[in-house]
């Protein structure tokens, strides 16, 4: 039994559309793996099916041995799945401060606590009584990165961590990821820019139409290869 | 001194006009719930004290202490029991579940209780008055509208200021993520309704003193919640105290040009603020 995270054969529906056709990928803890593929191969959903907002009809999700296929998405938090969802979706009534403290009222114990965050992001800290949604974009996904965090998670789902984001700040939050991911947490990022993904990652799995058409380390593959692969060609 | 004593006395009914509104705010806010059966649920919630009432002897507000708790576990079943398996996208199902539960709250007062109007006694209180230059104010509407004032002000804080309001907040700007938040939203929608219903027990004593209640009033004290949260803006608390107070005074003017228009006064008023402001006086900033 893996104490990372394995997915076998899973089978999983955006509405009445089958977004995964029998995907399976294994993680161990500590490790990166980027998640490439074109728009709607089906990234965000196997996010979705592993943190509990979608449940798979076929197949199976474990967590540190744990079979976790169809928990919902309050369960997978308090086992240690964070998601850092596309677009952020921040609480637009809540103030920075109270979404970030939202992220941590699970209660796990673990390394990240507000201050901890603040030393991360100081920015944060100065907007801290502004609601969320007043701040930039790239402030925003701080925030968002945040909250996961908060609830001490062992593995973070980041997806789309760059779209809408001016170059320099994906940057800096890219410098940030070390830190984050270095305390022995394991993370899948999911992202447009293959390369700034494959260069964090440690692995990765590219999707085409909701089957896997790659995967290993991104040093084993030629960029033409990856590049065939995300294209299906 | 007529016209001022006229938009005192709406002033205070406008309290109780609150006290209706403020639960239903607080579930629209929360669920999107627009629950029809709120003013049967008022009524409900008169009838539960008059037995009380009847076993205890308790006086009215005392009675109070049974009354809240009883309505809000009553409130915690029905979310958990019933309307939480109506949300979810569709506004249309769980319209038509809460006007099915108002056709059978009727339904089961008219059956248990009679179609006779009841009265609470709160005794000396309800004539009890105060009077200084020509004004005289009664002590129950200037409680009513006292505790219209404590409940608002208890409600904003717990929105605002406390766990459980943080997750109510969270929950209604985006239930999904808040899952994530380990939020259950069927747990914390039924906290909502059951607060809601613990200030609707208040709401119904307040209407059983004041006036006969039946079992078919509860649709009238709907459609009065109603305005005033609309008066005064969707979400804004404060403001259904205002819109409550709105309504009140525009009643009370009515009645005074011509009894028969008390209630019309009240529609007018709400008619031609809808008109003027569509998102009410105080429409929350965001969104």
């Amino acid at each position: 039994m893996s104490d990372g995270l394995v997915v076998e054969g899973v089978e999983s529906f955006y509405g009445d559309f089958k977004a995964l056709h029998g995907v399976s990928l294994a993680l161990e803890p500590g490790k990166v793996l980027a998640l490439i593929g074109a728009n709607g191969a089906g990234k965000s959903t196997l996010l979705k099916s592993i943190c509990g907002l979608v449940s798979p009809k076929a197949g199976r999700v474990t967590w540190r041995g744990r079979d976790i296929t169809g928990l919902g998405g309050a369960q997978t938090v308090a086992l240690g799945i964070a998601l850092v969802p596309e677009g952020r979706r921040l609480f637009k009534s809540l103030s920075v401060e109270e979404n970030l403290i939202l992220g941590g009222q699970i209660g796990r114990s673990g390394p990240w606590g507000l201050q901890r965050l603040y030393d991360l992001f100081p920015i944060l800290q100065e907007k801290r009584h502004q609601p969320a949604t007043s701040l930039s974009g790239g402030q925003q996904q701080m925030v968002a990165i945040g909250r996961a965090l908060m609830s001490n998670p062992d593995l973070v789902l980041f997806d789309e961590l760059s779209l809408g984001l001016a170059p320099i700040v994906i940057k800096d939050i890219y410098a940030q990821l070390p830190k984050i991911t270095g305390q022995g947490m394991s993370a899948i990022l999911v992202e447009q820019d293959v390369t700034r993904a494959l260069n964090a990652a440690n692995q990765f799995l590219c999707l085409v139409e909701g089957r896997v058409s790659l995967s290993g380390k991104p040093q084993d593959h030629s960029r033409d290869a990856i590049s065939a692969a995300y294209f299906g060609t | 001194m007529d016209l001022i004593n006229i938009i005192l006395q709406g002033v205070l009914v406008g309290g109780l006009y609150a006290l209706f509104a403020a639960g239903l705010s607080l579930i629209f806010g929360v669920m999107r719930l627009v629950n029809i059966a709120h003013g049967d649920l008022i009524v409900l919630a008169a009838y539960i004290a008059m037995e009380v009432i009847r076993l205890s002897g308790l006086p009215p507000l005392v009675a109070l202490i049974f009354v809240v708790p009883v309505m809000a576990a009553f409130g915690y079943a029905l979310q958990r029991g019933i309307l939480n398996r109506t949300l979810g996208g569709d506004l249309l199902p769980p319209l038509l579940v809460s006007f099915g539960l108002s056709v059978i709250l009727q339904n089961g007062l008219l059956a248990v209780f009679t179609a006779d109007s009841r009265k609470l006694d709160a005794g000396v209180l309800e004539t009890a008055s105060v009077s200084f230059g020509g004004l005289s104010i009664g002590l129950l509407p200037a409680l009513m509208f006292a505790t219209a004032v404590a409940v608002i002000a208890a409600l904003q804080f717990m929105f605002y200021k406390t766990a459980l309001g943080r997750a109510f907040r969270a929950t209604s700007d985006d239930a999904e993520i808040a899952e994530l938040m380990g939020l259950d939203r069927r747990r914390v929608y039924a906290w909502a309704m059951a607060l809601c219903l613990g200030v609707v027990a208040i709401a119904g004593v307040f209407l059983a003193i004041r006036s006969n209640f039946d079992p078919f009033m509860g649709p009238g004290r709907l459609i009065f919640g109603f305005e005033a949260v609309i008066i005064g803006g969707l979400g804004n608390l404060w403001g259904t105290l205002a819109g409550g107070v709105i309504l009140g005074v525009a009643q009370g003017l009515g009645a005074a040009i011509d009894p028969g228009w008390q209630i019309l006064a009240g529609h007018v008023a709400f008619l031609l603020i809808l008109a003027i402001k569509p998102r009410g006086l105080f429409p929350r900033m965001d969104g």
